[in-house]
C-alpha cells in the first residue's frame, strides 16, 4: 500500500476576480521510501499540493489517503493530532521556536506526543548527531546560521517517528554548500531509517538528488520520473 | 514546558514586557494608595467620633430615645458601672446625666448641651482631659466648674475663671439656672462638637436638674477593639433587658453608611483602575500574538494542539500580572505602612476638615483582606483580558500563517 496517494485533487482558489485551479486533476502514489521532488514554475502548485497532502489544507474535490485513510474525513482538531504524529514537517524558514534552544526545539514534538523523558532525550541526542550539530545542541535559533537551523528542522521532522517528511523548498534560503550538506543528510536518514522524504524545489542542484521528480505546471502534473541520483 | 516557553516568550521583547508590567505596578500602587488614603481618612473619622462623641455603645432609659425627658432616667446608673467594667473587652464606660439648655455670658446666649460628668471616669472614655487647651480639667476650680469648647468660648467671649450663666428646665419643669466658672477650654477636631457641648460636674447638674445622685441618662462604654462589638452588645443586652443598649452603627447610622459607602466606592474604584490595565494587557498580547502568526502557525502545523496554544497565550498574559501584580501590591503595602506610621499632613487644608471632625494628618491604612482582594481581582483581570488574544491565536488557520513565509 502506498503511503500517500492523492485522487483527482484538484483546488480551486475562488476569492480573487479569476478562478485559480492552483492543483489540477492530481493523482499520485507515493511508496514508503521514496525521495520524490515536486518541481515546477513558480505558481505551479507545489506548495498547495504539499498543504493539502500534509493536512494543513482540504482538497476542493478528490481525496488524501495517508496508509489507506481518507484524512478528507477529518476534523480541524484531529487533523492537527494526526499531524503530529504522522508527519514531519520541514518549511522554508521560521521551522524553530525562537526562544528554545536546538535540543528543546527537537524534544518539543515529541512532548507533544507525550513520549517519556528518557526517550526524548536519547532520541533527541541520536538526531542531532545526524544532522551534525551536537556542539550546538543548546544554542538557540538566533545563535545557528541558516543552514544549521534547517538542519535542526530536519532532526525535528523526524524526532515524531512519522510516516514520511513533506519539506516544501528546504534549501531556498540556503546557499550551495549548506543546499548539499542538507540534502546529504536528507539522503542519508531516507537510506539508513527508511524514511519517505517529499520536497519541493527550483533548485536543479536539489532536482538532481530526487530519485523521483514529480513535475508541476499549472497545477497539473507534466511528468513523473524515476532518475539515478548525483551524489 | 509550556509554562517554560510561555514564561521565556513574554522576555522576546523585553522593552514591550516591562512597560506592560510597571504600568500594572504604577496602577495597583497609586490605586491601592489613594484607596488607603481615604479608608485612613475615612477610618480615623470614624475612630474620632467614636472615641470622642460617641463612644462603642450608649445605653439609655428606653422612654428617653424617644423624648429626651430628663425624667427618664437610668436609676442607679452608678452601680451599673462596676458591673458593666466586668465584660473583659470594655475598656472603660461612663455615666451622663445630659440636659439641653442655654448658656449665656455676659455678651450673648447660645443654646448648648449640658452633659453631668463624673471628671475621672469621663475622661477614660473619651480622653476629655487632653483637649483642654486653656486651664485645666476640673481641678482648681471647686465650685461648680465648667469645660466649654473653644469655639463657644469665642462666641461667647469668655476666658477660663470667667462666669457662665446655664439656663434649662428641671425635673418638674420650671426654668433653673446655675452660676458657672469656666475651668477648662477644650479643642477636639470636630469644632461643630466644640461648640455644642459643655460639660459640668455630673453631681452639680444633678443637684439643679433635681435628680437622684446615682442616677444618669447615658452609660457610654469604650471597648478595646471595635471587632468586639457584637460580641459585648450580646452580653449587655442580656444583662440589661429593660434598658436600651445601642451600638454606634445604631447611634450613628450615617457614619456606618460612610464605611459602606467608602467600600463600595472603593470596588468601583479598583474595577476602573483593572479595567485599564486589562485593556492595556489586551493590546500588548494581541501585538505579541500578530507579531508571532508564522510561528503560531508552525506550531499547530507540527501539531500542537488548539488548547495548548490558548492555554500557552493565557500563561503568558497570566505571568505579566504574576509579576507585576504582588510588586505593585509590595509597593504599596510598603508606602501604606510608612505613612500610616508618620502620616500626611494635610494642615493646609485642615482648617475646612475639622469642621467635618476631621484629622488634619491622615494615616493611611488598609483592612488587611482587602490586599487579597485586590490580587485576586488582577489575576482574574489578567486572565479575563487574555481570552480574546488567546481566542486570536487559535482562530489562525495555519495554512494561511505558513503563507505568509
Ligand atoms: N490563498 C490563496 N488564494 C488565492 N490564490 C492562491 C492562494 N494560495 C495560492 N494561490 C494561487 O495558487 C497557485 C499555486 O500557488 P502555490 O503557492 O501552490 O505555487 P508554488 O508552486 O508553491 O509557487 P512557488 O514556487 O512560488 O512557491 C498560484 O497561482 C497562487 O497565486
Ligand atoms: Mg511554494
Amino acid at each position: 500500500m502506498a503511503v500517500i496517494e492523492s485522487i483527482h485533487l484538484t483546488k480551486i482558489y475562488d476569492e480573487g476576480p479569476v478562478k485559480v485551479r492552483a492543483v489540477n486533476d492530481v493523482s499520485l502514489k507515493i511508496e514508503e521510501g521514496e525521495f520524490a521532488a515536486i518541481v515546477g514554475p513558480s505558481g505551479s502548485g507545489k506548495t498547495t499540493l504539499l498543504n493539502i497532502i500534509g493536512g494543513l489544507d482540504h482538497p476542493t474535490s478528490g481525496k488524501v489517503l495517508i496508509n489507506g485513510n481518507d484524512i478528507s474525513e477529518l476534523s480541524e482538531n484531529q487533523l492537527i493530532d494526526f499531524r503530529l504524529h504522522n508527519i514531519g514537517f520541514i518549511f522554508q524558514a521560521y521551522n524553530l521556536i525562537p526562544v528554545l534552544t536546538a535540543r528543546e526545539n527537537v524534544s518539543f514534538v515529541m512532548l507533544l506526543q507525550k513520549r517519556p523523558k528518557a526517550e526524548r532525550e536519547k532520541r533527541t541526542e541520536e538526531l542531532l548527531k545526524e544532522v551534525g550539530l551536537l556542539d550546538r545542541i543548546n544554542n538557540r535559533p538566533s545563535e545557528l546560521s541558516g543552514g544549521q537551523q534547517q538542519r535542526v528542522a530536519v532532526a525535528r521532522a523526524l524526532a515524531s517517528r512519522p510516516k514520511f517528511v513533506l519539506a516544501d523548498e528546504p534549501t531556498a534560503n540556503l546557499d550551495s554548500k549548506s543546499t548539499a550538506n542538507l540534502l546529504d543528510i536528507m539522503a542519508r536518514l531516507n537510506h539508513e531509517e527508511n524514511m519517505t522524504f517529499i520536497f519541493s524545489t527550483h533548485d536543479s542542484r536539489v532536482i538532481e538528488r530526487a530519485r523521483r521528480v514529480i513535475t508541476l505546471e499549472d497545477g497539473h502534473i507534466v511528468s513523473d520520473v524515476q532518475q539515478t541520483p548525483h551524489t | 514546558m509550556l509554562s517554560l516557553i510561555a514564561w521565556k516568550n513574554i522576555w522576546r521583547n523585553k522593552v514591550r514586557s516591562l512597560i506592560v508590567m510597571t504600568s500594572i505596578v504604577l496602577g495597583i500602587w497609586a490605586g491601592t494608595f489613594i484607596m488607603s488614603f481615604s479608608w485612613g481618612m475615612t477610618s480615623q473619622y470614624v475612630n474620632l467620633a467614636i472615641k470622642q462623641e460617641i463612644s462603642h455603645i450608649q445605653i439609655h432609659q428606653p422612654d428617653y430615645k424617644k423624648d429626651k425627658n430628663i425624667k427618664f432616667v437610668i436609676p442607679e446608673a452608678e452601680s451599673l458601672l462596676s458591673e458593666i467594667k466586668k465584660v473583659k473587652e470594655v475598656k472603660a464606660v461612663s455615666a451622663r446625666t445630659l440636659v439641653n439648655g442655654m448658656a449665656s455670658s455676659a455678651t450673648t446666649g447660645i443654646g448648648v448641651n449640658i452633659e453631668g460628668v463624673d471628671p475621672v471616669s469621663e475622661n477614660t472614655v473619651t480622653g476629655m482631659k487632653e483637649n483642654v487647651i486653656e486651664g485645666d480639667y476640673f481641678e482648681t476650680i471647686k465650685h461648680n466648674p465648667l469645660i466649654i469648647g473653644q469655639k463657644l468660648a469665642n462666641k461667647l467671649k469668655v476666658k477660663v475663671r470667667n462666669k457662665v450663666v446655664l439656663t434649662f428646665q428641671d425635673e418638674s419643669g420650671n426654668i433653673t439656672a446655675g452660676a458657672f466658672r469656666v475651668a477648662g477650654i477644650y479643642k477636639t477636631r470636630n469644632s461643630t462638637f466644640d461648640e455644642l457641648n459643655v460639660f459640668t460636674q455630673k453631681e452639680d447638674l444633678n443637684r439643679l436638674l433635681g435628680v437622684h445622685d446615682g442616677d444618669a441618662h447615658e452609660i457610654a462604654v469604650l471597648l478595646n477593639n471595635n471587632n468586639d462589638l457584637p460580641v459585648v452588645m450580646k452580653k449587655l443586652t442580656a444583662k440589661f433587658p429593660k434598658l436600651k443598649v445601642e451600638s454606634w452603627e445604631e447611634i450613628a447610622p450615617d457614619l456606618k453608611f460612610v464605611i459602606g459607602s467608602f467600600e463600595q466606592t472603593m470596588y468601583l474604584f479598583i474595577t476602573i483602575i483593572l479595567l485599564a490595565l486589562a485593556f492595556g494587557i489586551v493590546n500588548i498580547m494581541l501585538m505579541a500574538v500578530l507579531e508571532r502568526v508564522r510561528e503560531l502557525g508552525m506550531l499547530m502545523a507540527i501539531g500542537m494542539s488548539k488548547p495548548r496554544i490558548f492555554f500557552m497565550i493565557m500563561l503568558e498574559t497570566f505571568y505579566l500580572s504574576l509579576i507585576s501584580g504582588p510588586l505593585g501590591l509590595a509597593l504599596a503595602y510598603g508606602t501604606i505602612h510608612y505613612f500610616g506610621i508618620h502620616g500626611i499632613d494635610l494642615s493646609a487644608f485642615s482648617q475646612g476638615l475639622s469642621s467635618y471632625g476631621m484629622d488634619s494628618t491622615v494615616r493611611t491604612s488598609l483592612p488587611a483582606g482587602l490586599y487579597a482582594e485586590i490580587l485576586l481581582m488582577v489575576f482574574v483581570a489578567s486572565i479575563l483580558a487574555a481570552i480574546y488574544p488567546s481566542i486570536k491565536a487559535i482562530k489562525l488557520r495555519p495554512v494561511e500563517a505558513i503563507r505568509k513565509i
